[in-house]
């Protein structure tokens, strides 16, 4: 008998004949092989294996620079490829300090943008064109921010700066000398950047909000702004919440505009007004010219990158599908 | 205000005048800080029309660019260069997302491997992409000692793999279940349903998540900058560096000569006008559909 | 915010105590007309309700019950392109007199939604919630705000232990009340409620009405119902209609015995609707 378990269950339950031992199978009947899916299972294999491989030709590559230099190449301070000293203290201490600033100035305004797409403040098609706009900044390329930022926010930043180290000066966020490639010139980008991610999350989270906890709230008598601020943000704050942690983990990983803005310096500073560097525009400016252990070294920084960006994103993540449940248990 | 006798403005129920002060005060602060936003992007659009169009003309598009310090000719090799780096990255990106695509939504969308599958098409999204340049560095680039427009392509692909899976799966997902039921109840089998039914219902939103990859891709710099680096000359094989409109932009933008500085603004406005297309098409379509 | 100038608690007190129970004509609707852009859905209501009584409006989906109902807070004009003709006074004045503060209006009229739609927060802070956007701080005030509320909502023996635990946790009939009691929170005079029950199961809406029953002591009630016999047990009086005309209105035991019009009396025994 040739018939298969599997198949023999099948057909008994199709047939109220039972199938004869020695009969032949039908050809119908049997499953018939499926290249699609086989091929389909072999793609879907294949992503996953990519990401595995991906990690593991990075971290082989780096591993070299690991063996070197460990833990001291995440705590030092100097970066000077000539003399195979690498150490990226100053480096993350940009990526987060460019980030957070980003964030800083992005989320009052993605948050009034949201608020602005989500509650009815004005009439649709007003609506529609900003949410299109803010869809747009998103799509402009990162290469096209930072060519913009040379000619329009570097000399702002220039002037602007001058000003703040001359009466500021005396906090070490915005010591002097003020260079026009800075710190704060690729934080303004990159909240620009920024914000579309911002938006869009918090404006879904805002939706969410059942409109009878609206109703609710005004027909107690509240003000438009009492409703949102005591019920409607609190209600999708966690939404909030996630959005600035996803934005977080993108400006981290935003590379072109940073390069082209933030001056690439590896020297440790407080001031917002000194050039500074990511790690992402770190990989960006050094990778085309590096040799030999410089390699690893810039392999290693791509690894320490990955992981902040996965952390963070996760994070965000987990904060958002929290949001969902709960959000869920409301309607 | 009101007459003592008013019914609901007695005394203790009067709304102070502060809570609807501060009700006017954070609605036009709402306001205005929502419209600030289109000034900086008003801003790079009149730039990059004003800048660019100045120089568009047919040997911007079929012309080698200029030496440093010299005037005239285009950016036709980073043109080329763009158009082959994304052809490469399509044709290695949409096989593999589409058919994961099919799989974790048509043959097993409950399975273990379908569930990493999306945890992955996730992951890739929320790398930063210089990450994929990283890694086509390490797998093209240095056993080949050669930077390459293979290398750039195959970054890209990277780049672009989670958006065509992901919105592949969404096409899929947008097709009825009812087709899918009715198809098989005529006894078709898995690959009939899904090659006669499904796949043509989903191929608009397909193309559409195809389309929105091409403009991302175009527009990145990041993983191509020390992957296929750029070049002065046309194009002669994939195995040679080659130049890109995006790294085009990067490396003029910070010369000191006016001419090459133009030509950056001008692949900008090829490029932005490229993503604009793409993004506009998207949502015609996708509202078209579900609308 | 000055502490003077928001004390609702002692004043209203006393201004409820004017009231005269039984007042005839304490909410006037006359020739009210109401539109929906272009569209007319209430087409010249005139009727009048009695303080301290039930008024039960019903009447098949779409008849307009529940629009007439949310204009008396006015809370159709969260909605654009709304435009009314007509008038509603209460107490005498018109709700839309520029004088008339549309908050003020609302803290004078509760509304209870027909999904319980209790803020995701705390019990005590669901409650306390119209004080505090008022300005007001005083805890002692918040205690025993709280503890009233919830007893005139007959949900404070069932939750006076965990009034600090979120009111999501609450079950469905539970959450009602929840509104019901924080609706009253700003001693408002007037309770509208918009099918307040038809969201529960029926020994939930047997305790909602109960409430009903009890809570018409000290206001006045408007409830939107599509259960015949929920009008016929909790109501005073009833008014039904139609299409966006007012058919027929009257004391609720002649409406449902005796009704005077042919269609209100083929809706209630149940031939269309």
């Amino acid at each position: 008998m040739t018939l298969s378990a599997e198949e023999s269950v099948a057909d008994e339950g199709r047939h109220p004949i039972p199938v004869l031992p020695d009969a032949p199978v039908r050809r119908e009947y049997r499953r018939r092989f499926d290249l699609l899916r086989a091929v389909s299972w072999l793609a879907s294999a294949s992503v996953v294996v990519l990401l595995v491989f991906i990690l593991g030709e990075i971290l082989t590559k780096a591993f070299p620079a690991v063996h070197r230099f460990g833990l001291g190449f995440v705590t030092g301070i100097q970066w000077s490829p000539n003399r195979d000293v690498f150490g990226v203290l100053p480096v993350i201490l940009g990526t987060v300090e460019s980030s957070l600033l980003a964030l800083a100035l992005a989320l009052p305004l993605g948050l009034a943008i949201a608020l602005f797409l989500s509650e009815n403040f004005l009439p649709d098609s007003v609506r529609q064109a900003i949410r299109f706009v803010v869809e747009l900044l998103a799509a402009i390329p990162s290469v096209v921010y930072g060519l913009w930022g040379i000619f329009v926010i570097i000399p702002l930043v220039q002037s602007l700066g001058g000003l703040l180290a001359r009466h500021l000066g005396f906090i070490p966020l915005f010591e002097g000398p003020a260079y026009g490639n800075s710190l704060l010139t690729a934080s303004l980008v990159l909240a620009l950047m920024v914000l579309p991610t911002i938006t869009a999350i918090s404006r879904t989270a805002l939706v969410a909000v059942p409109n009878s906890l609206r109703e609710g709230a005004y027909a107690l008598g509240a003000t438009r702004w009492e409703a949102i601020l005591g019920v409607i943000i609190p209600t999708a704050a966690p939404g909030i919440v996630a959005s600035t942690i996803l934005a977080f983990g993108r400006a981290m990983g935003e590379t072109m505009a940073v390069a082209m803005l933030i001056g690439n310096s590896q020297r440790l500073s407080w001031s917002l007004l000194s050039p500074s560097n990511t790690l992402a525009a770190l990989l960006a400016n050094q990778f085309a010219e590096a040799e030999g252990i410089q390699i690893n070294a810039l392999m290693y920084a791509a690894i320490l990158l990955v992981l902040l960006t996965l952390v963070v994103n996760m994070a965000g993540e987990a904060v958002l599908r929290r949001t969902q449940k709960a959000t869920a248990g409301l309607a | 205000m009101a007459s003592p006798e008013n019914f609901f403005s007695n005394a203790g129920r009067q709304t102070s005048p502060l809570r609807l002060l501060r009700n006017r005060v954070l609605t036009f602060l709402c306001v205005s800080l929502s419209l600030l936003t289109l000034v900086p992007l008003f801003s790079i659009v009149v730039l990059v029309v004003k800048n660019g169009l100045s120089l568009v003309s047919p040997s911007l598009f079929t012309q080698l660019p200029p030496a440093p310090g010299l005037e005239g000719g285009g950016f036709g090799n980073a043109l080329v260069g763009t158009v082959v780096m994304v052809g490469i990255s399509l044709l290695l990106a949409i096989p593999l997302g589409i058919l994961s695509a099919i799989y974790i939504n048509e043959y097993a969308p409950a399975s273990r491997l379908s569930g990493a599958v999306r945890v992955v098409a996730k992951l890739l999204t929320g790398i930063p992409s210089i990450i994929c340049g990283v890694f086509a560095f390490a797998v093209v680039v240095l056993p080949t000692h050669q930077f390459s427009s293979l290398a750039g392509g195959v970054a890209l692909s990277i780049l672009i793999l989670p958006t065509i899976l992901l919105t592949g799966e969404q096409a899929l997902l947008g097709v009825p279940k009812a087709f899918r039921e009715a198809s098989f109840g005529v006894g078709a089998t898995h690959f009939q349903t899904i090659w006669r039914i499904v796949l043509p219902q989903a191929l608009p939103a397909m193309m559409t998540g195809i389309m929105l990859a091409v403009g991302r891709a175009a527009g990145e710099t990041a993983p191509v900058i020390f992957t296929a680096l750029f070049s002065q000359n046309w194009i002669s094989s994939v195995m040679q560096p080659s130049a890109s409109l995006s790294v085009l932009i990067y490396n003029f933008a910070s010369l000191p000569y006016a001419y090459h500085v133009k030509m950056a603004w001008a692949a900008s406005l090829v490029l932005v006008t490229l993503v604009t297309v793409t993004n506009v098409l998207t949502q015609i379509v996708f509202r078209k559909k579900y609308s | 915010m000055t502490s003077e100038e928001n004390q609702p608690s002692s004043r209203t007190l006393e201004l409820t105590d004017d009231f005269v129970p039984g007042e005839s004509n304490f909410i006037k609707v006359d020739d009210f007309k109401f539109y929906y852009g272009e569209k007319r859905v209430l087409h010249g209501i005139t009727l009048e309700i009695p303080s301290r009584k039930v008024t039960a409006f019903i009447g098949p989906s779409g008849c307009g019950k529940s629009t007439l109902l949310r204009n008396f807070n006015r809370m159709n004009e969260l909605i654009p392109g709304i435009r009314h003709e007509g008038d509603i006074t209460i107490h005498g004045t018109s709700i839309f007199d520029p004088s008339v503060e549309i908050i003020a209006l609302r803290r004078r009229i509760g509304m209870v939604f027909q999904k319980s739609n209790p803020f995701p927060m705390s019990i005590y802070e669901n409650i306390v919630y119209p004080l505090r956007i008022t300005g007001e701080r005083n805890k002692a005030l918040f205690d025993e705000t709280v503890e009233r509320c919830l007893r005139s909502a007959a949900l404070w023996d069932e939750v006076k232990d965990r009034l600090h635990d979120s009111a999501l946790g609450l079950s469905g009939g539970q959450m009602q009340r929840l509104c019901i009691a924080r609706a009253v929170a700003s001693r408002p005079e007037i309770l509208l409620m918009d099918e307040p029950c038809s969201a529960l199961d029926p020994i939930a809406t047997a305790k909602v009405e109960e409430l009903i029953m009890e809570l018409k002591k000290d206001f006045t009630i408007v409830i939107v119902t599509h259960n015949m016999q929920q009008a016929s047990r909790v109501s005073d009086l009833t008014a039904f209609f139609y299409l966006g005309n007012l058919i027929e209105m009257g004391d609720t035991r002649s409406i449902f015995t005796n009704p005077a019009k042919k269609q209100t009396e083929e809706y209630i025994t149940g031939r269309f609707g």
